[in-house]
């Protein structure tokens, strides 16, 4: 029986007609379970390397998620609109009372180290942990290496002396202490202009990786030790534990300030957020060079 | 859907957001998915700098001498928030390498499944 004369079969069916050809009697083929339980585990499910399963599962959540976030962001305000329930009264005393109330003219450096100076401090210490971490898992003792691994990093230290980059110690011996200039520039100056702790940490802790990895290990550690680190890491920390320490402790009521607030807009004012911004551009300084030794030869 | 042309800043972190978690779910290299894992956070940076902005209007740094009103400058809420984004994820990423650093030298394979057959060989 063809397919044609089964749709006829199945019209005439459906008509009402008097079926006039007798079908042959359907008999159910066995599905062969166990073949395709193989097939299935071979392609699909077994090794994950092959797994198209795990492949199509993976980009379907996925494709859910953006489509159920792209809903959220359709029905959010309007991009750049002035009416947004972000910009609230909030942000209304911040920049209206801002400059009175802390003595910085860049908003944000007064928000994130007066305002919010308990949110920085958080931060700090998350940075702090991050780079106890990295060392508890990376700096060498003589638990964790190897006899092989240090021949091989006194290998690796030989050749770094032999090699005489002259034109690129040179330009990087020019270029660190403007880089070092630059970044205390920007550390100093965070509560009047763009910048603060964070960025000036960053470029800081950057000319610090330049010098270490265009002169050596060994002559960064005459004036940058492990001992040092820690004193400057721990340091700062405390210091702004201190001295933001007794307006959270009192509630926050804005006490009388030791260090006057001066004119807004000159270097010195501002009140505690320059020796903040300088704490916690040490802070950043150190962390992000201890994570480049760390990570390059496991010791500061 | 008109509304996602105006929102296209969003549109575009959400997006981001999304094609960061596939890199994070499919990819079995550890330091992929960790670059999966920044694609995520440079998502929400996008979208928290898109909600504070606001048309027209300045960065918040007030000149000298003037007095502020809100009409000038932009939202200074989620600037500060990004500043706090970038230094958890710095941290988180900064930690996340070391373990991966440390895997490493224990199992001699950067692959999510080969280190989870060596752990399993070894009966942990």
């Amino acid at each position: 029986m063809n397919k044609k004369s089964k749709w006829r079969y199945f019209m005439d069916w459906v008509n009402g007609e008097e079926v006039i050809e007798t079908p042959k009697k359907v008999t159910w083929k066995k599905i062969d379970f166990e073949k395709w339980k193989t097939i299935f585990q071979k392609y699909l499910w077994n090794d994950r390397k092959k797994s198209i399963f795990y492949l199509i599962m993976c980009v379907f959540v996925s494709v859910v998620f953006i489509s159920i976030l792209l809903q959220t962001v359709n029905t959010l305000p309007y991009f750049g609109g002035s009416n947004n329930p972000a910009s609230n009264e909030v942000v209304q005393r911040y920049i209206e009372s801002g400059v009175e109330e802390t003595g910085a003219t860049n908003i944000v450096a007064g928000m994130i180290l007066d305002y919010r100076a308990f949110d920085t401090f958080g931060e700090s210490n998350v940075l702090f942990l991050a780079v106890i971490c990295v060392v508890m898992l990376l700096k060498k003792d003589k638990y964790n290496t190897t006899e092989a691994e240090e021949r091989e990093q006194k290998e690796d230290d030989m050749f770094e002396k032999q090699d005489a980059n002259i034109i690129l110690k040179r330009i990087a011996n020019l270029l660190i202490p403007l880089l070092f200039l630059f970044g205390i520039y920007v550390v100093l100056n965070g509560h009047i202009s763009p910048g603060g702790g964070f960025s000036g940490g960053a470029i800081i802790g950057a000319g610090l990786v330049l010098y270490a990895s265009v002169n050596g290990q060994q002559k960064i550690q005459k004036f940058f030790t492990y001992k040092i680190f820690v004193r400057i890491n721990v340091g700062c920390l405390l210091t702004y534990c201190v001295l933001k320490g007794y307006s959270f402790f009192t509630g926050a009521n804005h006490l009388p300030n030791i260090i006057p607030k001066g004119v807004p807009g000159a270097l010195l004012s501002g009140g505690l957020i320059l020796p903040l911004n300088i704490c916690v551009g040490m802070i950043v300084a150190c962390t992000i060079y201890g994570f480049y030794a760390l990570f390059t030869k496991g010791e500061i | 859907m008109t509304n996602l042309m105006t929102n296209h800043y969003e549109a575009a972190a959400v997006i981001l957001f999304g094609i960061g978690f596939m890199n994070l779910l499919l990819s079995r290299n550890l330091i992929k998915k960790f670059i999966g894992l920044n694609i995520m956070d440079t998502a929400v940076y996008l979208f928290l700098a898109a909600k504070g902005f606001i048309a027209g209007r300045a960065a918040p740094i007030i000149a000298q001498g003037t007095t502020a009103t809100v009409e000038q400058f932009i939202n200074p809420v989620p600037s500060g928030l990004v500043l706090t984004g970038i230094v958890v994820s710095v941290s988180v990423t900064a930690f996340s390498l070391a373990l991966v650093q440390r895997l490493y030298k224990h199992y001699g394979s950067l692959d999510l499944d080969e280190i989870m057959q060596k752990a399993k060989k070894e009966g942990h």
